[in-house]
């Protein structure tokens, strides 16, 4: 279970990044992950809600983009996206493959408030 | 006024920003860093007292232990003969770059050349932290049954050498070599593979030669 550290990274990116940009508050954090990576959802916004606590990005929610991964299959020469369970080709259930992605795991954006400027400006 | 920053950064980058000074670190020294991960019991620490024996007058070695609690595992890699220091996570259930760096900070490693970094026993967390090791090696061993290529594929994607431990038990359970290897083929495709025994001793030898083979390229990089 390594989802407590990786929710303070999170955190730290989103701060360090808001704060750049003059943000007063972030309202939302898009994640990207393969479907490699090993990350429970559900646990890190649990984290999240303790880690938060008393920052800027407090209560803001995070939303999971989860990307399937691609592989190729060399005997039958083409590529594909494997089931959930197995990595194995699809079609002639070998073995001689290789992954080209699917360890996607970063912070693409974050939604953010900066002062200043009237409610009804949000767009 | 509400807008959307572009931020594009990769979750675990602090990490490894301190991994790569670890690197830098060791590379200072010449030092070979191995960063050896298995689950608990599979022998971590055996095939270590073994290395540190088997390298004896042919290379200086340190080890660092990542252990929940207790220093049995540094006490064991010093009474072999290495300079070990035990790293306690205090629950954490991996090392981070971090951790290391803080182990490396209270270690005088100028006369070493191979450190061995024992990571927590765990087959999940610890193929998520870089930690700046030169080389990652995965032990497996037969108790734990031949499906674990595919339960953890993870950690059996990011490793440079398998050893395959405890082969005196497959005649006494079941464990099917092929489809353990046809797994690991899956995930790290031609995977230097060593088959061993830490009890009887059998295939320490190459384990030992590619260990030493690794340390002299080092040391001419």
């Amino acid at each position: 279970m390594h989802e407590l550290p990786v929710t303070e990274s999170i955190l730290e990116i989103a701060i360090r990044h808001a704060e750049a940009a003059g943000a007063t508050k972030v309202s939302d954090i898009h994640l990207v992950i393969g479907q490699l990576s090993s990350i429970v959802d559900d646990s890190v916004q649990f984290y999240w809600d303790i880690v938060s606590d008393g920052t800027i990005a407090k209560g803001a929610k995070l939303h999971f983009r989860r990307l399937p991964a691609r592989m190729y299959c060399r005997d039958c020469e083409q590529e594909y996206s494997p089931v959930e369970g197995s990595l194995f080709c699809p079609d002639c259930g070998g073995a001689n493959v290789k992954i080209l992605s699917g360890d996607e795991f970063r912070v693409e954006a974050i939604e953010i408030d900066t002062e200043g400027a009237p409610e009804n400006a949000r767009g | 006024m509400k807008s959307r920053v572009s931020v594009e950064e990769q979750i675990l980058s602090a990490n490894d920003r301190i991994a790569s000074e670890n690197r830098a670190l060791l590379d200072g020294h010449a030092v070979l860093g191995l960063n050896l991960m298995a689950s608990p019991g599979a022998g971590k620490t055996s095939l270590i007292e073994h290395t540190i024996r088997g390298l004896s007058g042919k290379a200086n070695l340190a080890v660092i232990d990542g252990d929940i609690a207790t220093s049995i595992d540094a006490d064991r890699a010093a009474k072999a003969g290495a300079l070990a220091f035990q790293i306690n996570t205090g629950g954490e259930c991996h090392l981070d770059a971090v951790m290391l760096q803080g182990a490396l900070s209270k270690m005088d490693i100028s006369s070493v050349q191979l450190l061995i970094v024992e990571n927590v026993g765990n087959l999940i967390c610890p193929a998520s932290f870089q930690l700046g090791t030169h080389r990652s090696v995965l032990i497996a061993s037969v108790p734990e049954g031949d499906d674990k290529p595919y339960k953890y594929p993870g950690m059996y994607r990011g490793v440079d050498a398998l050893v395959i431990n405890k082969v005196d038990l497959l005649p006494h359970v079941e464990f099917d070599m092929d489809y353990f290897q046809k797994g690991v083929e899956i995930l790290n495709s031609g995977l230097v593979t060593f088959q061993v025994s830490c009890r009887s001793g059998e295939g320490l030898d190459d384990w030992l030669a590619w260990v030493l083979n690794e340390i002299e390229a080092h040391q001419q990089a």
